[in-house]
């Protein structure tokens, strides 16, 4: 196929949404006004890992624009999981502290107020009385014994069927270790990342006359978190209206189940609109990140560089809570050996809690921070045996029939291809026997 | 402290607004006068979506006291188009894709105009220094580039050459 027939590809079509964006009236959550708006202001625990004693609200109350404050005691249901939706339990992060604080910046509770100033005036005033407890900031740290223990099922991982992490077993590694003619061993970290989008996460919730609430939202997940919303509030699915689809920058960083429950909840108690807008502070600080992740790699190699056996232990840092992480691990767990045909493969993946920022949901997760280390261990691989980084991996590349570690077939490799198409487009001549390769049989691959 | 009484020009109109201290043109545009095409990212002067034209010239609104455009002439992204349609450099935006989640664009936009109305054969140099305060979280940053080359050409009557 030539590009000249591509109707899409390579062309500027018109956006749907372009003329409201070039004229400033694509309507987001923020640009909404309501006469009678309230704004929530949250007060977060200034330390990673405290026993929370009592909150004083007494000077906060003082302050002019002070509305109401909300407490754990005023969620239905405080405790969720956002991915209890397909299954995960149990509820493990409370909507609002109830008696201790397990990351810096988690909520405690939220003051509701006349305009945003006053909300942050009365938030800074309200007084925390805590106990600094010891925290846990390493993932291999928190796993080792007498780590402070900071979830309620008494490890600091998550438990995948009965195991501390998710396992992938093909074939015999050790078998493989035992035949390579090197072994290549490397350990890789990542940090956390922050979508940071040019809009930050926001909602308003206004009560409506008919005793529903209407949610204005800018969240990527719109129909997930209006069913966490009700199950957090307690209230038929029915009584919620959410609006939403427009959003200043996501990037996985607005599927959180985080300003909607609270914004309905005091709409709910005020009876009147309510804004729970990040400041760019909180959206840096206190929004979820991206998973940093440890990942060690043991790989058995021949001279001629054909991977015999993959040997992977790999922590992803979830912080205090599981928002989407243990889902990404299984995502990871999945992925980790890469698009490349390997017959011996061990993968250990944990869901590591720490007292941290929590993880969740960007980009691939679990997956992206997969791919750098696997294909910078391809390199090191190709270094090791001397041979060049294209043609190791195009001797690796998995064809379409293989089996992967996790016993799905490969239905849809491409990899051979976009290999060639990134040579072509970047200039780099590629030898014949590899341009002879392709996704659909083995031919001339020392595989086959 | 007392609020003041401010006299400026908003997008070639006369106002006339109440504004208590320290309050900033961002938020008396978005809050009290309902100009919401100009954005409100970080209100620390870090990303450019709140950008403003004032007397011609790009600035951060959020970082502007409202004391300070007494007698000035504001232009915002909703001054560009006019009954007769889009301005150009909002037509080479919306024609070259030059906007994912379109929360940058007012900004984008209004120093561009900037930009042309000062320097109308601006080199792709001249552009990217002008659109550095900008911050595009999608990376959309080439199409956004080429919509302003697209945008100078159209201005200059050599469409299409």
């Amino acid at each position: 196929m030539s590009e000249e027939t591509y109707q899409v590809v390579g062309r500027a079509l018109l956006r749907r949404d372009g003329l409201g964006h070039v004229t400033g009236k694509t309507p987001f959550v923020d640009d909404i006004r309501f006469p009678d708006l309230l704004h929530l202001k949250m007060v977060r625990s200034p330390l990673p890992h405290a026993r929370l004693k009592s909150v004083d609200f007494s000077q906060a109350e003082k302050v002019p624009g002070f509305v109401r404050a909300l407490t754990h005691a005023d969620v239905p249901k405080n405790m969720y999981t956002i991915l209890c939706l397909i299954g995960i339990g149990p509820d493990e992060e409370p909507v609002l502290a109830v008696d201790e604080v397990f990351y810096k910046g988690e909520p405690i509770a939220a003051i509701v107020a006349e305009s945003e100033s006053a909300g942050m005036e009365a938030a800074a005033k309200v007084r925390l009385d805590m106990e600094e407890l010891p925290a846990v900031l390493d993932v291999e740290e928190a796993l080792k014994p007498g780590a402070p223990v900071i979830r309620p099922w008494g490890t600091n991982y998550f438990p995948y069927e009965g195991h501390p992490c998710r396992r992938v077993r093909f074939g015999d590694v050790e078998k493989g270790f035992a035949e390579a003619d090197h072994i290549v061993e490397s350990r890789y970290q990542t940090s956390p990342m922050e979508h940071a989008p040019s809009e930050t996460t926001a909602c308003i919730a206004k009560p409506e006359a008919d005793g529903r609430f209407t949610v204005y939202t800018n969240t990527q997940a719109l129909f997930f978190t209006l069913d966490n919303t009700a199950l957090i509030l307690q209230i038929p699915f029915n009584r919620l209206h959410f609006v939403g689809g427009t959003v200043g920058g996501g990037f996985g960083g607005k599927v959180d189940v985080i300003v909607e429950p609270l914004a309905t909840l005091a709409a709910m108690k005020t009876g009147r609109p309510v804004k729970y807008k990040f400041t760019r502070e909180e959206e840096m600080r206190v929004s979820s990140t991206r998973s940093a992740w440890r990942m060690s790699f043991k790989d058995g190699v021949m001279k001629d560089g054909r991977i015999v056996a993959r040997k992977v232990t790999s922590y992803a840092d979830s912080g205090a809570y599981n928002r989407h992480t243990p889902y990404a691990v299984t995502k990871h767990a999945a992925n980790v050996a890469g698009p490349y045909a390997i017959p011996n493969v061990w993968i250990d993946a944990y869901c590591v809690y720490t007292n941290r920022q929590p993880a969740s949901a960007m980009r691939g997760f679990g997956v992206t921070p997969a791919s750098f280390a696997v294909e910078a261990q391809m390199d090191k691989i190709a270094s090791v045996v001397g041979m060049d980084p294209w043609e190791i991996r195009f001797l690796n590349a998995y064809r379409n029939g293989d089996t992967k570690p996790h016993r799905k077939i490969v239905e849809d490799a491409t990899l051979i291809e976009a290999m060639k198409a990134a040579a072509a487009l970047t200039g780099h001549e590629l030898p014949e026997h590899l341009l002879a390769m392709n996704s659909w049989d083995r031919g001339g691959s020392r595989h086959g | 402290m007392a609020s003041r009484i401010i006299n400026f020009t908003l997008n070639g109109r006369e106002v006339e607004a109440l504004a208590r201290p320290m309050t900033t043109l961002q938020s008396l545009l978005r809050d009290q006068l309902g100009f919401t095409a100009t954005k409100s990212g970080c209100r620390q002067g870090g990303c450019g979506s709140c950008t403003v034209l004032v007397n011609g010239e790009p600035m951060t609104s959020c970082l502007l006291p409202v004391e300070d455009i007494e007698g000035e002439a504001v232009t915002t992204l909703e001054g560009l188009s006019s009954p007769d349609g889009l301005h150009l450099v909002q037509q080479a935006f919306h024609e070259g894709f030059a906007a994912q989640c379109g929360y940058c664009t007012p900004g984008m936009i209004v120093v561009s105009k900037a930009l042309l109305d000062h320097n109308p054969h601006p080199s792709r140099e001249e552009i990217v220094a002008a659109l550095t305060g900008n911050y595009c979280r999608c990376t959309g940053y080439e199409p956004i580039l080429l919509a302003v080359e697209d945008a100078a050409r159209r201005m200059n009557g050599r469409e299409g050459a």
